[in-house]
């Protein structure tokens, strides 16, 4: 082994100049890459994060179609939640693997990711795309589980991969503002206890259950500054067909992840000291 | 001067807060050599390692490695580093192939080249039977080796490891310290390494700083370090001499004692 790893005075890292966007996409891939080799070795968490999901459009979908509560035009009912689960359980993955990188902390995995030739920002878009992946295969999940309860789904492969665009968006920003948060509390409990007090806001103050124009006028304001009601509206025109403002919800989303990726990589520091 | 410095430190300072964590210490780790850094806890020889591993912000002071300055330069230092945390940090949910694959495109090893590197590093430290089993399956002594290979598979200039045998069996230290010595006597990498067991440090390492209260106050060969304090004695001693006795003195008198044997150590070596 010995002179092959032996590069005294200039190892092959030095005479590499890469540049920041070739090295964020580098790790970009390294990171997702790793994330799904962590998925192959437990799957289990997968499964046990497809209940949830699986019991929203089970008891509450099937419920409130045969209530015919909700006004959604001529979409079953079934129809018009099953977006709005699928973007609930990409967020429930992104909003708490702020807690992962807590763990790697304390493990010692961030502090040496971080001697390693990648910049912060390198560093936290690979982690949120890293997210993004794990909650793009739980989304495929509930996406699999809706077809099997009749949902009418869209066939059009372009669709799906925006689709797939959305949940990733989504998840980014989810995922750094996770990050963000365990960068100001730096611990488990506490990064919890607030992942679980912002994810039922979030949600609710979605289109996820209901339609915007029946929630009360506060409530329509909140949406309107709430990335999840964008992922909501995206999903839901790509996958039923209802009418959707693409253009913005892309743009939105696009222009939160981006400015939580730098608040994320900001904060990023405080988890090293 | 002589021979070229793996670490040149000049009056560097860190403090959290209101505690001064490392207070106005000069640090030079000639090139080539295992380097003990050693001290009572919280006497800041991690808080040097972060400021020379990049990890904290812009040291007071400077720090150089091998001439690139580590305020300036962070990726430029970070591709000269290996480093290996306190903690036992390797991914239990990966294999051990996978843990190193993981640093070798972290530190863009050429694709073409990687399978091979990754080979050679978990070689090197003597996992090649066990690299596909996850490491959550390793014991501690095994995930050190991991570790290593990690840090290795950069082909570093310099190693840094901070406490590497902590909590570890002796056979497992015994290990980790023999790979060590293989890696560093066929790449003539530099090492610098805290450690708390002070037969390993007189054992392994070629050069030694004690540091106590944020500050450097030995230096120098562990034999020298003994004969400083008297015949027959061993580092434990040294250790205790340097610390705990002066625990009481005044400031002042450490400064000047930590002066002293630095202009001794300087002269030796």
């Amino acid at each position: 082994m010995s002179e092959q790893l032996a590069v005294p005075l200039t190892g092959w890292g030095e005479s590499v100049p890469i540049g920041l966007p070739r090295l964020v996409l580098s790790r970009i891939g390294t990171m997702c890459l790793v994330e799904l080799q962590k998925l192959r070795h437990d799957r289990t968490e997968l499964i046990t994060r497809a209940i949830q999901p699986a019991l929203w459009l089970l008891v509450f979908g099937e419920t409130f179609t045969r209530l015919r509560a909700i006004p959604t035009g001529n979409v079953p009912y079934l129809d018009y939640l099953a977006p709005g689960i699928l973007a609930q359980s990409a967020l429930f993955v992104a909003i708490f693997y702020g807690i992962q990188i807590i763990w790697e902390r304390d493990a010692g995995v961030l502090t040496k990711l971080m001697v390693t030739p990648t910049p912060r920002i390198a560093l936290v878009t690979g982690k949120a795309f890293a997210a993004s992946v794990r909650a793009l295969v739980q989304a495929l999940v509930v996406l699999v589980l809706a077809a099997l309860l009749g949902v009418g789904l869209t066939d059009n492969p372009l669709k799906l991969l925006a689709m797939a665009a959305a949940v990733i968006l989504g998840s980014s920003f989810f995922c750094c503002l996770s990050i963000t948060i365990a960068g100001l509390v730096l611990t488990h409990d506490r990064l919890m206890g607030i992942g679980q007090a912002i994810t039922m806001p979030l949600f609710f103050g979605s289109s996820a259950l209901y339609p915007v124009n029946l929630m009360p006028g506060w409530l329509q304001a909140f949406n309107h500054i709430n990335p999840l009601g964008y992922e909501v509206d995206a999903l839901r025109g790509l996958l039923i067909g209802v009418p959707a403002e693409l253009g913005l919800d892309f743009g939105v989303l696009i222009l939160a992840s981006a400015v939580m990726i730098v608040i994320a990589s900001a904060l990023l520091a405080r988890l090293a000291r | 001067m002589t021979a070229p410095l793996a670490v040149r430190g000049t009056a560097i300072r860190h403090r959290f807060g209101d505690t001064v964590a490392v207070d106005g210490v000069d640090l030079n780790v000639p090139a080539g050599m295992v380097f003990g850094l050693l001290g009572p806890n919280g006497a800041g020889k991690t808080t040097t390692l972060r400021m020379i591993t990049t990890l904290l912000p812009a040291p007071i002071g400077s720090i150089e490695v091998f001439g690139v300055d580590v305020a300036r330069h962070k990726l430029a230092v970070r591709r000269l580093l290996g480093y290996v945390p306190q903690q036992l940090s390797a991914d239990g949910a990966l294999t051990g192939r996978q843990n190193v694959a993981l640093f070798a495109r972290l530190f863009d090893v050429p694709r073409a080249r990687r399978r091979h590197v990754v080979d050679l590093s978990l070689e090197s430290v003597g996992l090649t039977d066990v690299a596909d089993r996850t490491a959550g399956t390793y014991s501690g002594g095994m995930i050190r080796r991991l570790e290593l290979a990690q840090a290795l598979v950069n082909a570093p200039r310099l190693l840094v490891l901070d406490e590497p045998t902590i909590g570890l069996d002796p056979i497992g230290r015994a290990s980790v310290w023999d790979h060590i010595g293989e890696v560093r006597a066929s790449t003539g990498m530099t090492v610098l390494v805290t450690t708390h067991y002070m037969d390993e440090a007189d054992q392994h390492c070629d050069r030694i700083a004690l540091m106590h209260r944020g500050r450097i106050c030995a230096l120098g060969t562990p034999a020298e370090l003994k004969a400083g304090v008297g015949p027959d004695t061993t580092l434990d001693d040294v250790f205790r001499a340097a610390t705990g006795d002066r625990l009481a003195s005044d400031a002042g008198e450490r400064m000047r004692n930590v002066r002293a044997t630095r202009r001794t150590a300087h002269r030796l070596g």
